[in-house]
C-alpha cells in the first residue's frame, strides 16, 4: 500500500507557496488513482501550524511537521536531516514535493539516505496500471519520457506551474511534530542574506503572463547602418515596465553581456534561455529580433500562445515554432506598442 | 589563510547541442539514433564547473584539480582533445554509456567510489564541483546524491559565484527563484558545488595546457574502470519527441501601427 507525502517547507511568512499547493494537487491525484493508498502531509519551517490550518480541509489523513530556526533557513544539512525524519514518521512511500530550488538542492540527498529514487522536473503524474508514471523532459526539453520505477521511497519534485494549484480550504490542522536530532557539523553553513536585483533591473519574473523575449537583433546594426543600443534598452524595459512581462534573452546576447560589451547591460545569465538556460512557463510569449533553430527555441517549449517580430520571415526561431510572426523592425513595432500601453495607464 | 584544495570536477559528455537528436529504442532501453556517431562535448553545466575550479586552484597555490568523467572511453577521447587545451586538470576516466537516460542514482555511485579511490584526498580540503545538472538526463540530482555517498552534508546547487573569505569559509552564491541569489556562508571544506554559470568565460586553447594534460590523459583512459549501469528498478514506457510545428500566420504587410495595435489587444486578452 503506498503512503502519499506532500512534503512542503513553509515561506518566511508561514504561508504555503502555490507551489506546494501545486504539488499538493499531484499527490491529491496520485491518492485517487492509487487503490489503497493514503495521503499525508510534511511541512518544515519555522513554524507550520499556519500553513497546516491553510490546507487542513484536504484530504490528507496525518499531518506532520518539523518546526524550529534551524529550519527556517534554506540549507542542506538542516533541510536534509529534517526530510529524512519526516519520511520515517510518515513511513512514505511515493514523496511529492515542489521543484523549489530548495528542495532541489536536498531531496535528491534524502532519497540516497534513505534507499529510494528521485525524479526532479516532474511535469506529469499518469497511471500506468495502478502504478504511478512521471513524466519529465531530457537532453535540455528536446524528448519527453514517462518512466515508472520500483524502488520506494520515490521522490517527485514537480516543476513549478506544470499543475493547476490545489485550491483545499482552511480549517484546524493536528499537526504531530516530529522530533529532530541535528549532528554537530548540520551548521557549518549559514545563510547570511538574499541578494535581489536591483528594483528597476528586475526584469524576471516567474509569475507574469508573458514571456518577452529578446534576441542578438537589437544590438545588431539596424538599417541605417547604425547600432542603437541606448534605444533598444529603453524600448525594451519600457516594454517590461508597462506589461509587467518577464525578460527572456537568447544566449548569444547573454553572451555578448558576458564579454563585458557595452550591450543591453541589465541582462545577465539569468535572463538566458534556451539549451543553457532555462525553460519558463508562461502563458503568453512574445519574442523580438530572435533567430536560431534548435536547440535554441527550446527556450519557448513550455509558453502557450507565442508571437514572433522578426526582419527575416524564415527566421527559424518564429516560423513553425510560433503562432504568428509579424515580419516587422522591433524598434518600430515596440515604440508603437509601448506608446499605446502608456496611453491605456 | 591560505588553502591548497582539492577540486575534483565531476562532469559528462553530452551530444553537441547543435545535432538533431531522435530517440530510439535499443535492448537495454531507450537511446539516441546513431548515438555513438554524434559528436560530443563537455556538458556545459560541467564545464562552468571545471573552469570555475581551475581558477580557484590558480588562485590557491598548491591546489589541484582532478576532473571525474564517466563516458564510453572513445567519446571521452574525442571530447579531451578540445578540453584539455583549455585548463590543467587530471583526469579519473570511468568507462560506461553518456546516455541521459541512464540513472542519476547509479552514476552517482559510480562518481563517488571513482572519488573515493584517488590517492590521498584529504576532506578537510576537498571541494567537489559538478554542474547542477546534466544537458542529456537532466536530472538535477546526480551530484546531490554523489556528495551524500561521500559523507558530504554542506552542498549547494545553481552556483553563480564562490569566494574565499580571508578566514578560510567559503562564501556561496546559489540562485533561487524570481532571479534572485541566497547568500550563504559556509565554514570551509569539504563542501559540494553544483555549478550553474558562474561568471567566467570559456578559457582560451592553450596548446602547452594540453600537451601537459594529454600526457596524463591517455593513460588515464586506457585504465579506465568499467561502470555498470543497469538501470535496477527503471522502466521508461515511452520516449517521444515534442510535436515541434506550429501553423505560423505570416504578417508581412501591416504598418508598426497596426502589429502594434494586434500586440496590444493580444497581450490584454
Amino acid at each position: 500500500m503506498e503512503t502519499i507525502l506532500l512534503l512542503a517547507h513553509v515561506e518566511a511568512d508561514g504561508s504555503l507557496a502555490l507551489s506546494a499547493r501545486e504539488a499538493l494537487r499531484a499527490a491529491r491525484a496520485m491518492n485517487k488513482a492509487i487503490a489503497g493508498s493514503s495521503l499525508v502531509v510534511g511541512l518544515i519551517g519555522q513554524s507550520v501550524q499556519a500553513a497546516a490550518d491553510s490546507i487542513a480541509a484536504c484530504p490528507a489523513t496525518r499531518y506532520f511537521g518539523v518546526a524550529g530556526a534551524e529550519f527556517g533557513q534554506s540549507r542542506y544539512a538542516t533541510d536534509a536531516a529534517a526530510a529524512e525524519s519526516l519520511c520515517k514518521a510518515a513511513q512514505a512511500t511515493l514523496v511529492a514535493a515542489p521543484a523549489t530550488s530548495r528542495w532541489n538542492r536536498v531531496l535528491p540527498g534524502v532519497a540516497q539516505r534513505l534507499g529510494g529514487r528521485v525524479d526532479c522536473h516532474v511535469t506529469g503524474i499518469s497511471d500506468a496500471g495502478g502504478k504511478p508514471a512521471v513524466s519529465r523532459w531530457f537532453y535540455r526539453q528536446r524528448m519527453e519520457a514517462t518512466l515508472t520505477r520500483a524502488q520506494r521511497p520515490w521522490f517527485l519534485l514537480i516543476d513549478p506551474g506544470s499543475q493547476t494549484a490545489c485550491d483545499c480550504g482552511a480549517g484546524a490542522a493536528a499537526v504531530e511534530m516530529v522530533p529532530v536530532q541535528l549532528a554537530g557539523g548540520s551548521r557549518r553553513t549559514t545563510v547570511i542574506g538574499i541578494r535581489e536585483p536591483k528594483a528597476d533591473a528586475q526584469t524576471i519574473r516567474p509569475d507574469a503572463a508573458l514571456l518577452f523575449v529578446t534576441g542578438a537583433g537589437w544590438t545588431k546594426k539596424q538599417a541605417d547602418g547604425r547600432m542603437r543600443v541606448a534605444e533598444a534598452e529603453k524600448l525594451i524595459l519600457d516594454f517590461l515596465r508597462l506589461t509587467r512581462a518577464s525578460l527572456g534573452s537568447s544566449k548569444s546576447l547573454v553572451d555578448l553581456g558576458g564579454e563585458g560589451q557595452a550591450v543591453l547591460p541589465f541582462l545577465s545569465h539569468l535572463n538566458q534561455i534556451g539549451q543553457t538556460g532555462s525553460t519558463p512557463r508562461h502563458a503568453k510569449g512574445l519574442s523580438t529580433c530572435c533567430h536560431g533553430e534548435e536547440p535554441h527555441t527550446v527556450g519557448w517549449r513550455f509558453i502557450g500562445e507565442r508571437r514572433a517580430i522578426s526582419l527575416d520571415p524564415n527566421c527559424g526561431w518564429a516560423r513553425g515554432k510560433a503562432d504568428v510572426l509579424y515580419v516587422a523592425d522591433a524598434f518600430a513595432v515596440i515604440s508603437k506598442v509601448n506608446e499605446l500601453l502608456a496611453d491605456n495607464f | 589563510m591560505s588553502i591548497a584544495y582539492q577540486i575534483v570536477v565531476c562532469g559528462g559528455v553530452v551530444p553537441d547541442p547543435l545535432q538533431t537528436l531522435e530517440p530510439v529504442t535499443a535492448p537495454a532501453g531507450p537511446a539516441l539514433k546513431n548515438e555513438m556517431m554524434l559528436p560530443a562535448v563537455l556538458d556545459p553545466w560541467a564545464g562552468h564547473a571545471l573552469y570555475e575550479a581551475a581558477n580557484l586552484a590558480r588562485n590557491a597555490p598548491g591546489s589541484k584539480v582532478w576532473l571525474v568523467s564517466l563516458a564510453p572511453k572513445a567519446k571521452l577521447q574525442q571530447v579531451m582533445l578540445t578540453v584539455a587545451q583549455k585548463v590543467p586538470f587530471e583526469l579519473v576516466a570511468l568507462d560506461g554509456p553518456a546516455s541521459g537516460f541512464t540513472e542519476a542514482a547509479e552514476v552517482a555511485a559510480a562518481l563517488a567510489g571513482a572519488i573515493q579511490a584517488i590517492p590521498g584526498l584529504d576532506p578537510s580540503r576537498l571541494l567537489v564541483f559538478g554542474g547542477w545538472e546534466s544537458a542529456s538526463r537532466g536530472a538535477g540530482a546526480t551530484m546531490q546524491m554523489a556528495g551524500e555517498r561521500l559523507g558530504i552534508v554542506d552542498q549547494f546547487q545553481g552556483v553563480d559565484e564562490l569566494k574565499i573569505v580571508p578566514d578560510g569559509s567559503l562564501e556561496i552564491l546559489e540562485r533561487i527563484e524570481g532571479g534572485r541569489h541566497q547568500v550563504s556562508r559556509c565554514a570551509g571544506p569539504p563542501a559540494l558545488l553544483g555549478w550553474a554559470t558562474g561568471s567566467l568565460p570559456e578559457p582560451k586553447n592553450n596548446p602547452q595546457v594540453g600537451m601537459a594534460n594529454m600526457r596524463a590523459v591517455m593513460p588515464a583512459l586506457q585504465k579506465a574502470r568499467p561502470a555498470q549501469l543497469g538501470g535496477e528498478g527503471l522502466t521508461f514506457v515511452s520516449v517521444t519527441l515534442p510535436k515541434q510545428l506550429r501553423a505560423t500566420q505570416i504578417v508581412k504587410d501591416k504598418s508598426p501601427g497596426d502589429i502594434a495595435k494586434e500586440i496590444v489587444e493580444w497581450i490584454k486578452k
